[in-house]
């Protein structure tokens, strides 16, 4: 059992470092500003997310489990907030996005 | 004066489950005094204009959170392979004024908030009756004109009333 737990902690970092890493590729690799918030929003979300329960399943029933917790649902709530604000005072200073057609 | 109890007990199981301290009275007392302090400033913050309490139902808001993580997780890889595989998944960058339907300015904003959350698209402006999204795909935007989200939340929503 805490085999099974050790394994499923080890695939749920790795994949959180796989999709921080996409992350960080996407911001270079997309052509604007706008595009690569969505590149960024792949970091914040589900790498953020894996890599944090992989450390939960680590850390297991504590207090430390639930400050986890706590910092994930923060940080859920707070970095679209980031995200939208760059995204809006780009826009209101008249930084126009590159669109396909 | 309620808020400002609402808000003190929060911010004393807030700094409990924080620091982990159940049995130093000194700190204890120092930690009620924080809390008592914030709990004073912040309803002097709010103190002309309280803001609405909404009767949450729970049980929606648990099943919308679920649905969303789903949602989340698969638009996450939607963008990792746009990110790795350009070739076989173009990008095609665009944006449109989508139309809502929420009521309260809570439900306006957690469904922006849903929309920035979802990798592939962002909410830029939020105004009373539509929300302006740039999305990184136009299928991601077509999923989102499509509207099931906006219904969700609407649906929670209509459950607080």
């Amino acid at each position: 059992m805490a085999l099974l737990l050790d394994l499923l902690s080890f695939a749920m970092l790795l994949g959180g470092v796989f999709l921080g890493i996409s992350g960080a590729v996407g911001v270079i690799r997309f052509p604007d500003f706008y595009t690569r918030i969505h590149a960024a929003g792949v970091t914040d979300t589900l790498s953020a997310g894996l890599i944090l329960g992989g450390l939960m399943l680590q850390a297991g029933l504590t207090l430390v489990t639930l400050k986890l917790a706590f910092i994930l649902m923060f940080l859920w709530i707070t970095s679209p907030v980031a995200s939208h604000a760059l995204a809006r005072a780009a826009m209101h200073s008249g930084w126009h996005p590159r669109l396909s057609d | 004066m309620r808020y400002f109890l609402i808000l003190f007990l929060l911010l004393c199981a807030f700094w409990l489950l924080l620091s982990g301290y159940w049995d130093n009275d000194l700190l204890l007392a120092f930690g009620a005094a924080s809390s008592l302090l914030v709990a004073w400033i912040g309803s002097r913050l709010i103190g002309a204009d309280p803001p609405r309490s909404y009767p949450v139902s729970i049980v929606r808001i648990t099943a919308y959170s679920w649905w969303l993580l789903v949602e989340i997780v698969k638009a996450n890889i939607d963008v990792v392979k746009r990110i790795w595989l350009p070739k076989e998944h173009p990008i095609s960058p665009c944006m449109a004024r989508l139309p809502l339907s929420q009521v309260s300015g809570v439900a306006k904003a957690a469904y922006a908030q849903s929309i920035t959350l979802t990798p592939g698209t962002v909410a830029i402006e939020v105004t009373d009756d539509d929300v302006e999204v740039h999305a990184l795909t136009k299928e991601g935007l077509d999923a989102l004109r499509e509207g099931e989200m906006d219904r969700r939340v609407t649906s929670v929503e209509k459950g607080h009333r």
